[in-house]
């Protein structure tokens, strides 16, 4: 690991001044950033240890917002009582996430700039070649094992599959992401990721010197009757093979859709709205054909790179499913 | 531009003053510096669970947390985990059931389950396998781990409400 200077920023205003300085990286949890220090693939030469800045870490629920703020960590948040009864989703993408020591340790903002988990781009060491860490070097998972790779939004460049969970939710109940630099911004969370192109290496639209500060999400029927289904290789602990965030708003007469959103994780390079699907399915009647059909749109456009077909016919079984559970229709 | 810092980091209630890189994770301040071997390393990634200790009562992977970074934190690891000399109801559990072979995971397990049973996260034998599934055991001796905490908790139930 390359040697770096470390400071501890007292407050968010001098933590994003510091920040200015050339090959600098905000340090919260740790838990992505200095797994990869660790396997050369950040080189800071200098961490700005935000995680003692106050009035960061809190978790409001509002009448018509949440507002979580980015150093509240993954396991508060999870726990939280009113998150978990107004806003199942997020509570479920987030403790069926890595373990309970590391939904300790990371943070919400730092949870949404966790990177790839994409072997070719995490081991520098036996493969010089990625697009994601070296703009033009080349792609080895294209032509490698890619059975865990993304089949949506993907490039001739990259393949790198967005390994989060709680995006997911978040891009489903169009979150904002709450950025602080020499202004204060709000980004919708669905723009705040961008997909590879021929810029794998830029991954979302944060700016040098911009700071997440928190997360907003907007309360609604949909949000309280949602659910995130987490289909993996094992049971616990793993990252999605698919996923996905979903919630569902009925009309009075308890069996038409008003309101639907849904949200793939797992198969795509970016957390990934599934748009297509809902609006076949708003107006119509809740039943099983119904979903399934329309479940199909979600991999519109997918291509395999070999061995992540199964992911193309697994998503929109995991969409269907998860429409099913939120819906009573077993 | 220092690369090094002088750190006072109090674990198991005593303080220590170590001269530390940076780079240093808790794990190596223990394990190279503060004469803790206890505190396990396997994969040094935060993918097997092995290095779980306390900072401030919450289980975190200290494989994955810079030294610096618990400055004014209390850490706890397997050695203060006994009282007067005897041993945490967990570890006495460990040992009745015989919930490890090797033992190289268990310092691990062990941190894990103290703070699994706190959280209310040892329920039922579905909760303590998805709340203990960040501790891996290679030797596979996961039934006995999970009879373990299920008996470990129970007890502490039972102590708590005496």
């Amino acid at each position: 690991m390359r040697p770096f200077g470390y400071v501890r920023a007292e407050d968010a205003e001098r933590a994003i001044a510091e920040s200015a300085k050339p090959e600098t990286r905000f340090l919260a949890g740790g838990t992505t950033l200095l797994d990869l220090m660790k396997m050369n693939v950040e080189r800071p030469a200098h961490l700005i240890d935000i995680t003692r800045i106050s009035g960061l870490d809190t978790i409001e629920v509002g009448t018509n917002t949440i507002r979580i703020g980015a150093l509240a960590k993954m396991s508060k948040v999870a726990n939280h009582a009113d998150i978990i009864e107004v806003a199942p989703a997020l509570s479920e993408s987030l403790w069926r996430a890595a373990s309970a020591q590391l939904r300790n340790m990371a943070s919400i903002g730092g949870n949404l700039m966790q990177r790839t988990r994409c072997t070719y781009f995490r081991d520098p060491g036996t493969y010089p070649n990625c697009n994601k860490r070296i703009p033009g070097s080349g792609c080895a998972a294209l032509e490698g094992v890619n059975r865990n790779h993304a089949v949506l939004g993907v490039s001739d460049a990259c393949i790198a599959i967005y390994p989060g969970d709680f995006a997911i939710s978040l891009v489903a109940f169009d979150a904002n992401v709450i950025v602080k630099g020499p202004v204060e911004r709000s980004v919708p969370i669905d723009d705040f990721f961008v997909l590879p192109g021929q810029t794998p290496h830029i991954e979302n639209t944060l700016s040098p010197g911009e700071m997440i500060i928190g997360v907003e999400i907007p309360r609604s029927m949909a949000l309280k009757r949602s659910h995130y289904l987490k289909v993996r290789d094992r049971a616990s602990y793993e990252f999605a093979a698919a996923s996905a965030a979903v919630g569902i708003e009925l009309e009075a007469d308890g069996k038409t859709i008003r309101d639907v959103r849904i949200a793939l994780g797992g198969v795509a390079t970016k957390p990934w709205r599934a748009r297509t699907v809902e609006d076949a399915l708003k107006g119509t009647v809740l039943q099983e054909a119904a979903v399934r059909t329309a479940a199909a749109a979600a991999v519109e456009g997918a291509k395999s790179s070999g061995h992540n077909s199964f992911k193309i016919e697994l998503a929109p079984r995991v969409v269907a499913r998860a429409l099913m559970t939120v819906g009573d229709i077993r | 531009m220092s690369v090094t810092r002088q750190l006072s980091i109090e674990i198991n209630g005593q303080r220590h003053n170590l001269h530390l890189d940076h780079r240093t994770t808790l794990l190596d301040a223990l394990r190279e510096h503060a004469d803790l071997p206890g505190t396990k390393k396997g994969c040094d990634q935060g993918q097997c669970g092995a290095c779980t200790l306390h900072v401030d009562g919450e289980r975190v992977l200290s494989c994955l947390t810079l030294a610096v970074q618990v400055e004014g934190r209390q850490v706890t690891t397997i050695e203060g985990l006994q009282a007067n000399g005897v041993m945490h109801a967990v570890q006495s559990a460990f040992i009745e059931h015989d919930a490890f072979q090797c033992g190289y995971c268990t310092p691990g397990q062990i941190m894990s389950a103290v703070a699994c049973i706190r959280e209310g996260h040892a329920g039922s034998d579905d909760d303590i396998r998805e709340y203990m599934s960040g501790n891996i055991c290679r030797c596979g001796a996961y039934p006995h781990i999970v009879a373990a905490v299920r008996d470990a908790a129970s007890r502490l139930k039972k102590e708590m409400s005496l």
